[in-house]
């Protein structure tokens, strides 16, 4: 199809959906006027029932929880492709060898970044750590946690700290930890098909009502265990993005040395 | 009507942009860069619908359960899903570097395959 011809099927397309949205629109109550029952219920019970006091994060990790483990395997599935995608063949090494001699030299790297890159690293493992395990209780859980504990390893590469970087990160470590994610996942969901009746049921007990980093049963459970597999995701595609560029610049360091 | 439903329109008019920008792409990255905006209206959608005014945000640690807030599942579905776009922006990038490799062009008009 030509760049001519889709943009004049666009314009008709895009008119049809604004009729079509807006007539759908003018049908829903005003913003801010939510009716529906189902948010209200889940407010109203999750707390008591769950003991979770966050109750997005119950509803990630409880109620919808099985929603929530395709979501996951949306992740796992995405980064197994990406990862696939990325890997390298032996000739194209050599290729990017000579467009390095063309002048594309790495510069170097600032000491106010290093010192930013590396200060940050510590505290970032800790408020990782405190967003995956306080899930259930205040704004957090596995996906968010998830996410900044994966930025360590970019810290520690953006501080330009290559050895370090690959020291630290081994491509076994976030493979292991995405596979005990997912994995661990499906056998909290089996273990409440045993105990409880059905998959996902919240069978470990729910601990005391006060909300404490222990209570809500299985909820902290698959928060933690998103969080791994998050984690291990989001490493796995930075290993694989940035192997290239390790191996050119570790090879280069070797040279000059 | 605008003064009452014009978060929708934003929801439209980003999806619109997005879609616009996908039609017209000319470079794989921009058209992954115009999903993201695309999918974008998603959340505005879904936190719109959930919205409710007054109301706090549903997280009961300090607040009794008894008052008044917005919809918790449509955050909890917006949240998973704005981690899980990232990694499928991950592996939409490495398609196009698989395309560019192979190829030697990220123009979606220059690749003869992907023609009809």
């Amino acid at each position: 199809m030509s760049r001519r011809l889709r943009s004049l099927l666009f314009v008709p397309l895009a008119a049809a959906f604004l009729v079509l949205f807006l007539s759908a629109t003018v049908g829903i109550p005003a913003v801010g006027n939510y009716r529906g029952p189902y948010g209200d219920v889940l407010n109203a019970v999750a707390v008591k029932e769950r003991h979770s006091t966050d109750v997005v994060t119950a509803v990630n990790f409880d109620y919808r929880g099985f929603d929530t483990l395709g979501e996951e395997s949306i992740l796992f599935i995405s980064v197994i492709g990406a990862t696939v995608l990325l890997r390298q063949r032996p000739d194209e090494i050599k290729e990017k060898d000579k467009e390095e001699d063309d002048g594309r030299h790495v510069p170097k790297i600032s000491d106010a970044v290093r010192l930013l890159c590396l200060a940050l690293a510590a505290p970032a493992v800790l408020f990782g750590i405190y967003v995956v395990t306080h899930g259930q209780l205040t704004p957090g859980g596995g996906f968010q946690g998830g996410v900044i504990l994966a930025t360590v390893p970019l810290l520690v590469y953006l501080a330009g700290d290559l050895r370090t970087f690959q020291k630290t990160t081994p491509r076994i470590l976030p493979e292991i930890a995405e596979c005990i994610g997912v994995g661990g996942y499906i056998l909290i969901g089996v273990a409440g098909l045993i105990w409880g009746g059905s998959f996902l049921q919240n069978v470990v007990p729910l601990g005391p009502e006060d909300a404490k980093v222990y209570s809500g049963g299985t909820i902290p459970l698959i928060s933690v265990a998103t969080g791994l597999a998050v984690t291990g995701g989001f490493v796995l595609l930075l290993i694989a993005f940035l192997e290239e560029t390790l191996q050119l610049r570790l090879k280069g360091k070797r040279g000059s040395k | 009507m605008i003064a009452t439903h014009w978060p929708y329109g934003i929801a439209a008019w980003l999806f619109m942009m997005g879609l616009y920008g996908i039609v017209t792409s000319r470079n794989y990255v921009h058209l992954i860069m115009c999903i993201a905006v695309l999918q974008s209206s998603t959340y505005v959608l879904l936190i719109t619908i959930g919205y409710r005014s007054g109301a706090t945000s549903p997280i009961f640690a300090k607040i009794s359960p008894d008052t008044p807030a917005v919809d918790p599942i449509v955050q909890a579905l917006m949240l998973t899903d704005v981690v899980v776009e990232a990694v499928v922006m991950a592996l939409l990038l490495s398609l196009a570097m698989q395309i560019h490799q192979r190829t030697g062009t990220l123009d979606p008009d220059k690749i003869r395959f992907l023609k009809w």
